[in-house]
Formats: structure tokens, C-alpha cells, sequence
């Protein structure tokens, strides 16, 4: 099973040393990549690492500065992703952009229709290849509804689906599973690999080593825009790859301090939204981590921005330190120690335009500011302190926060509301999209933050985030709680059970 | 448990078996369809209209008013749907209508035995002129139609008001064929509402069944996306703003035929008239959804009701604001049922995962 490159046969695809640069800015200063047909390549890296610019360059979206592109062995240039998907390559972004209004069979064949001889698009023939297509993947998808409303798992088959009927050689999968189910990823593994068997190359990039170790059999690391090693799965650990990316030793993946764990901070009574969630209850205690498990949709950031004051609730009341937080108010919330690190950073946490400071210091202003002025000086020394103590890598504060790496974002939005010194934190999905190195330092830092005190409510769909950080995990299933697991209890098992419901779902 | 049955239940799956349910599909698919409940408003209006005042519909007059009043804005509106199906917008029709029926009038001026048929081509392709002008503006100049076309609004009609001055072109100006074509009729159908009709099959086929006129929906359903498919975005946006031109081109030459007098104000308004009808017909806004056909009948409402208000007793005054209830009111209606739709679609998924 030794997966050495042989040169006599030409790669699928194949890029030697590409650079790119935009402006100042060196994206990819040398970057390999060779797969081969029938297999499935995991490219993995530190976010910035410079594997989104590599696939924009094949996908024609971007033109290398420098370097070999060949496919098949031939060299090739795109100026246009009509001519890369012309080529035989298909790519499938991490959120598929497809048409909403117009229906899953359109969406499959836009541009590209089956006609008669009169240009008269054939509906009876498209129906019956895009059900063609579905049949082979084993999935059921209703092919004459509008995209609208689509889960993103089904969304990235109808791009796969396209792929197929575009007989695409290569596809390339940018982090397909941020955003899927356990079922769902087992659903979208199982296609990937009947379209290796198939004899087609696969590139599959994700943050998830369990998902690589298990799908890949090669992998390639990249690192600050550069090639770092390729090898077969099978010859390397976690461990090691995890090094190459970070270019250091991550002891340990989930550093957890231990907290003396103190008074009830927050008590949640019998909070119902119908059709969102029903008669949620819990409380979580000073120096306490609680994650908030669950499947995407189950109904966790509603409940969490209910009680923040964000989301209206019918019933219930949500109690801080014995006050009651008012309904409808997050100004009121955040007054009685609140704090709520949302999902979205980009477009909920973050003025993406303004400087870091101004963002770090966004929660403060009323304190900062003084007859309604604030002093640029007092702003950049308040945004200082957290801004340090995060370790923000930004070269001055009054950098755009919309030029930083989505780790570094991450860090700014939990300085400004780390700022208002909040006794309760709620944080939700807190390494979504963050590579490795930043995910650790956001993990030692919440486990430092409890251990002053805080309590932190933080909800993770990830199942090795949940069991490493938090104290006591409590799992929600379509809008209700369904457990709550202690530390030493919980497992991967049991939180995926209570999660689904059923066995044969769990990880 | 009732709602997770009855939400897989009706998911078309492979191999269902075809036939009565084809009838039963088509039947249902009208029933649904946006356009429907348009058009039965429209059939209500006529229909309390003519109790009211039985000359409404069955007279010489009443029948023709009923068809000729719409057809140049209907022709107008086919035009402006197709340019707001790509999530444009053009405000020029409008003085596009305008110029054009001048024109007319002083080609007829100018020459006399001019053949009718090449007076209307010059229409068309003067009109198809003046939409490519708007069309490579929005399209290269990436500024939003709406800035762009409300520009050339003012530039068009500026062109006109120095061209005409304070001359017209009288009906004594233009030959007689001309003018009958206007107010004509073939088989009790005024023959500007045979063109309008024979546009709007040959558009809304267009729109349905080639795969330009779907390429129109995709990029207005998300313009991003169709550049990633890698679709001909601009040629595709210029497309629109030509055909929405010349289809106002050739209004403007029905509108001398009909009218007669053209000044240099003639067609003030269309512009507003049109996009109302294109948003009473079902023409998303925001682009993406709609049909030519749902304008047309838009179009024909916006007309026949101003018409049958003062009939039902409806003080002139209020015309206007009625108007306007039902262009927000067709907005609003739009909206609930997008929302009704995308939770409906969001729970048939939802079951489909349990």
C-alpha cells in the first residue's frame, strides 16, 4: 500500500511550487500538490496556511503568480471557473452557492441543460438524469423543489451531483463537514468514496483529524503558504501532523486547569419558545465550564440567545445571581454580568471595516467615553489589555479586523466582551473554523477564565471540544434537553446517544 | 405526529407511476402558481365591475377599452419583468417609450410613403439602442440599475424635451394605415393587443424553455453563484436591458399609432407603471422569481382598475392610493408566502432527516 509518487504516471492534478501574492500580502509562496486518480487527499493546515488560495487557483477563481499547474500531466491555465470546470475539475465549498428559487434540477444542470433540436430545454429528460444521479448516490432528494431551504448537506450532494454529471476527474471538497450531522457526514463519506472506487481524484480539506484519518489515504501538510510533507495515511499519527501544521509541539490538545467550583451564577427555569425549544432548565456555577452539545439545529444558540435577552421566549425565566434577567433586553443582561460570544463572528461579533481597537472596545464605550467622546488613546490602551492577554496577532491595533486570520477574529470579539468583565459567559461554537494552534491557546484560555471564577456556558459541535473542556455537559435533541452528563461520565457515546437518540448514529 | 407524516408523504419519489396524476400535477401546479391569484383578482374587478355597469364588458367599446388600455403597458412590463427577474431594474422605459414615439412621428414626417413595418423595426432597434446603453453602463460599470437608469430617465427625456421643444407631432402628421393599426381590430381584437399577446408567448416561452431565459432567473437568484457556474453574467445582464429597450421601443411606436399626438412628454410615468405591474404580478424584487406573464396580467390590472374604480363610485382622488395598497399589498402577500414557503421547505427537510 505504498503511496509513492511514480512519476510515469501522470497525476490527476498536479502544482509545483505556486506562488501567489496580493498585493504585499504572500498568500502562497510555494505550494505542492499531487493527486493521484482513486484516491482521496487530505490537504490540511493552520487557517492561512494558504489552502483556500491553492484551491481558488484551481478552481480559475485566482491565476498563480508563479509556479507548475498540470492536469493529467499536461500544463494547464485558467482564466475562468467556466474553463476549470471545463477541464474536468468541480469544486464544493464549504457553503454551496446555489440558486434558491430555482429548483434542484436546475441547480444541477444550469448552463448546461439538455435541449431538443429547437434549443427547447427537455424537463422530462433533466428530471429523469438528475434522479439518475441521486439513485447512484444512494440519496433522496426531491428533485423538483426550489434549493430554498435546503440543509447544506443536501446542498453540497446537488454540487456533487453536478460534479458528476460534469464528469468532473477532480473534485475538491473545502471542509464539507463544518456544518453536518454525524449521519450526514457518513452519508457524504460514503459517496466520497464510491467516487474514488469510481476512479475519480478527491481533495478533501478539513480541520477534523478523525474525519481525515478515516476517509484519506494520503495526506499533505502546508504551512505559512507552503508545501510541508505528503504521505501515505497510514505512516503517519495525529501527533505528528498536528506538529508540522503548527511548526511546534501542541502538548496537549485540550489543556483543562481544574476550578474550585462555587455558587449557582446562572439559573434557567422552564424556558419554552414554541417550536423552538421546550422547558430547557439548568444552571451553571462560578469556575464551571458547561458545554451545550447537540446536532446543528437542535435548538442550542436559540436557547442561548433567549436567555441573553436576543430571542423572545413564551415561557420560563432566566435568573442571574438570584436577579431576574428581563426578557427582550440584552443592554439589561449584559448590565447584570452577561456575556454572549456569538456564532457567526463575520457578521454578528465583529465590525469586519473597523480597527481592532474600536472592535475590542465596542461592549465598553459607554465606560470609555467621557461626555460622549472617547479619547483614541484611552480606547487603544483599553483594547490593549485583553487584546495582550489574547495574544492577538495583529500588527497595530488600528488594523482592519477584517484582514485578520478567523482565529485572530475570534480573539477580538472575546476581548471586547471579556472587557465588560461578565460573570457569565456564554460562548458559542468558540473554534468554529479556527486552525489547531489558536484552537488550544481559545481552549486554555476558557479553562484560565473559569479558573478565575467565570462561568462559561459554552455550546461546541464538536464532540472532542465538549468532552475536553467542560465540567458537565448538557445535551439538547430538537428543542429539548435530553441528559446531562458529568465530566467523568460523559463520552463520546453517550453525548452522541443523547444527541440522536439512537445508537447506531453515535460516533 | 400528525405533521411528519404528512410532510414525507407528498415528496415525488423515483418511479412514482405517471398518468391521471400528471392532470391532477398540472391542475394543482396552476392552483398554486403566483400568477393564479392575480388573475383572479383581476376577474373579480372585471366581474363586480360589470354588475355594476354591465357596459363595462358587454359593449363594442367596453370589450375593446378592456384590451386595447393594457396592451402598450403590458409590452412594457414584459420588458421591465425580465429585467427585474435579473435582479435590475430599468427606470428609463418610460423616456425610451417617449423618444421612440417621437421618432415615429418624424420618420412619417420626414418620410411620407415610409413602409409601417420599417417604422417599427426603427422603433424596435432605436429602443434596443438605448437599453445597450443601459445595459453595458450596469454591467461594467458595476453601479446599481437603479442609479444608472434613473439617469438615463432624466438624460433620454432630456433628449426628447430639446428635440421637440414645444412642437408635437399631430395625427394629421402621420398616415392613415398607421393610425387605424392603433385603434384597429381583427376578429373584435384590437391589433395592439395581438402584438402584445403574440410578445408574451414568445417571451414567457423564452423565459420557460431556453436556456438563456433561465440563465435570466439564475443570476437574479444569486449572482455569485452564477458566476461560479460560470455563466455569461454580463452578456446575459445586457441581454435584459436590450430586450427591455426595444420592447419600449416598439410601445413607443403603438403609442403614436394609438394617440396620435406625441409631445415631449409622452410615456411620463411608464416607467413606474411598469415595475408596479412586474411587483402586482409576482415579480420577486429582489429578482430570481416571477414570470412575464404574471406582469402582463399585473399590467392589465393596474389599467382596468383605474378604469373601473370611477364606475363603482370611487372618488378620482382615491384612485392613486388604491393603486398603491395593491403594489404593497402584493409585496407584502409576496413576502408571507415566501416565508410560509421557506418554513414549509424547512420542515419537509427536517422530517426527511428524522
Amino acid at each position: 500500500m505504498a503511496i509513492t509518487p511514480d512519476s510515469s504516471v501522470p497525476a490527476a492534478l498536479e502544482l509545483r511550487g505556486v506562488s501567489k501574492a496580493f498585493g504585499a500580502v504572500v498568500a502562497l509562496t510555494s505550494a505542492n500538490l499531487r493527486v493521484d486518480l482513486n484516491s482521496i487527499h487530505a490537504l490540511v493546515g493552520e487557517n492561512g496556511a494558504g489552502k483556500s488560495t491553492l484551491v481558488k487557483i484551481v478552481a480559475g477563481l485566482y491565476h498563480r503568480d508563479a509556479g507548475d499547474f498540470l492536469l493529467r500531466g499536461e500544463s494547464v491555465d485558467f482564466s475562468s471557473t467556466a474553463e476549470s470546470k471545463a477541464a474536468g475539475i468541480a469544486v464544493i465549498y464549504q457553503e454551496p452557492t446555489l440558486f434558491p428559487d430555482l429548483s434542484v434540477t436546475e441547480n444541477i444542470f444550469m448552463g448546461r441543460q439538455p435541449t431538443n433540436r429547437f434549443g427547447r430545454i427537455d424537463r422530462k429528460a433533466m428530471k429523469v438524469e438528475a434522479l439518475r444521479l441521486f439513485e447512484r448516490l444512494a440519496v433522496r432528494i426531491d428533485p423538483d423543489r426550489p434549493a430554498e431551504g435546503l440543509s447544506i448537506a443536501d446542498q453540497q450532494i446537488i454540487e456533487i451531483a453536478k460534479a458528476i454529471s460534469l464528469d468532473a476527474r477532480v473534485l475538491i471538497m473545502d471542509e464539507p463537514t463544518a456544518a453536518l450531522s454525524g449521519v450526514e457526514v457518513d452519508r457524504l463519506f460514503a459517496v466520497a468514496r464510491s467516487l474514488r472506487d469510481e476512479g475519480r481524484a478527491l481533495v478533501f480539506i478539513s480541520h477534523r483529524f478523525d474525519e481525515v484519518f478515516s476517509l484519506c489515504d494520503t495526506i499533505t501538510v502546508m504551512r505559512d503558504g507552503q508545501y510541508i510533507s505528503t504521505d501515505p495515511i497510514s505512516e503517519v499519527t495525529v501527533d505528528e501532523i498536528v506538529r508540522r501544521m503548527v511548526g511546534r509541539d501542541v502538548t496537549e490538545l485540550f489543556p483543562k486547569q481544574e476550578a474550585a467550583i462555587g455558587d449557582v451564577v446562572l439559573s434557567v427555569e422552564g424556558l419554552t419558545q414554541p417550536g423552538v425549544f421546550t422547558d430547557i432548565s439548568f444552571t451553571v456555577r462560578s469556575g464551571e465550564i458547561v458545554g451545550l452539545a447537540g446536532l446543528v439545529g437542535a435548538g442550542r444558540s436559540e436557547v442561548v440567545r433567549a436567555v441573553f435577552g436576543v430571542d423572545p421566549y413564551a415561557a420560563g425565566r432566566v435568573i442571574m445571581s438570584g436577579t431576574a434577567v428581563p426578557k427582550n433586553s440584552p443592554s439589561q443582561a449584559m448590565r447584570l454580568g452577561l456575556a454572549l460570544v456569538p456564532e457567526d463572528r463575520r457578521k454578528q461579533g465583529l465590525v469586519l471595516e473597523s480597527s481592532v481597537a474600536r472592535n475590542a472596545t465596542m461592549a465598553i464605550r459607554r465606560s470609555l467615553s467621557k461626555l460622549g467622546l472617547i479619547d483614541s488613546h484611552v480606547e487603544n490602551k483599553a483594547a490593549a489589555i485583553w487584546s495582550s492577554r489574547l495574544e492577538v496577532k495583529t500588527n497595530a491595533l488600528d488594523a482592519e479586523v477584517g484582514t485578520l486570520s478567523g482565529g485572530n477574529q475570534q480573539k477580538v470579539v472575546l476581548a471586547k466582551w471579556l472587557a465588560t468583565n461578565p460573570r457569565l459567559l456564554i460562548i458559542d461554537e468558540p473554534t468554529r473554523g479556527i486552525d489547531v494552534g489558536t484552537k488550544a491557546e481559545v481552549h486554555r484560555l476558557l479553562s484560565q477564565l473559569a479558573g478565575e471564577g467565570m462561568a462559561i456556558l459554552m455550546i461546541s459541535s464538536e464532540l472532542p471540544e465538549v468532552l475536553g473542556v467542560a465540567d458537565r455537559v448538557l445535551v439538547m435533541r430538537e428543542g429539548r434537553l435530553t441528559a446531562e452528563i458529568s465530566r467523568t461520565e460523559a463520552t463520546a457515546e453517550s453525548v452522541m446517544f443523547a444527541a440522536t437518540h439512537s445508537q447506531e448514529h453515535a460516533a | 405526529m400528525t405533521t411528519s407524516t404528512r410532510a414525507t408523504a407528498p415528496a415525488p419519489l423515483p418511479g412514482r407511476p405517471r398518468g391521471t396524476n400528471a392532470v391532477t400535477e398540472t391542475l394543482g401546479r396552476f392552483v398554486r402558481a403566483r400568477e393564479t391569484g392575480i388573475l383572479l383578482a383581476l376577474l373579480i374587478v372585471i366581474l363586480v365591475t360589470t354588475i355594476k355597469n354591465p357596459t363595462f364588458l358587454f359593449s363594442g367599446d367596453g370589450w375593446r377599452d378592456l384590451l386595447l388600455t393594457p396592451s402598450i403597458l403590458v409590452l412594457v412590463a414584459i420588458g421591465q419583468a425580465v429585467v427585474i427577474i435579473t435582479r435590475s431594474v430599468d427606470l428609463s422605459v418610460g423616456s425610451v417609450l417617449g423618444l421612440s414615439a417621437f421618432l415615429t412621428g418624424k420618420v412619417f414626417v420626414s418620410f411620407p410613403g415610409m413602409p409601417i413595418i420599417a417604422v417599427f423595426l426603427i422603433g424596435l432597434i432605436f429602443g434596443g439602442v438605448l437599453g445597450l446603453v443601459n445595459g453595458v453602463l450596469v454591467a461594467f460599470a458595476r453601479v446599481p440599475a437603479l442609479v444608472i437608469t434613473l439617469g438615463t430617465l432624466y438624460a433620454y427625456r432630456g433628449i426628447n424635451v430639446v428635440w421637440a421643444g414645444s412642437g408635437r407631432i399631430n395625427a394629421s402628421d402621420l398616415p392613415k394605415e398607421f393610425l387605424a393599426l392603433g385603434t384597429g381590430q381583427f376578429l373584435s381584437i384590437p391589433f395592439l393587443a395581438i402584438i402584445a399577446l403574440v410578445v408574451l408567448i414568445a417571451a414567457g416561452w423564452f423565459m420557460k424553455n431556453i436556456r438563456g431565459g433561465r440563465e435570466l432567473y439564475a443570476i437574479g437568484s444569486d449572482p455569485s453563484a452564477a458566476n461560479l457556474y460560470g455563466l455569461k453574467v454580463t452578456r446575459r445582464i445586457i441581454f435584459a436591458f436590450v430586450f427591455s429597450g426595444a420592447l419600449a421601443g416598439l410601445a413607443g411606436v403603438l403609442y403614436a399609432a394609438r394617440y396620435g399626438t406625441v409631445d415631449s412628454q409622452a410615456g411620463t410615468g411608464f416607467e413606474l407603471d411598469a415595475v408596479g405591474a412586474a411587483v402586482i404580478g409576482g415579480v420577486a424584487i429582489v429578482g430570481g422569481s416571477g414570470t412575464v406573464w404574471g406582469a402582463a396580467i399585473g399590467a392589465i390590472l393596474l389599467l382596468t382598475i383605474n378604469r373601473a374604480l370611477p364606475i363603482l363610485g370611487v372618488p378620482d382622488f382615491w384612485q392613486q392610493a388604491v393603486v398603491g395598497i395593491l403594489i404593497i399589498g402584493a409585496i407584502v402577500l409576496d413576502r408571507v408566502l415566501a416565508l410560509r414557503q421557506s418554513r414549509r421547505l424547512i420542515k419537509e427537510r427536517d422530517a426527511s432527516h428524522v
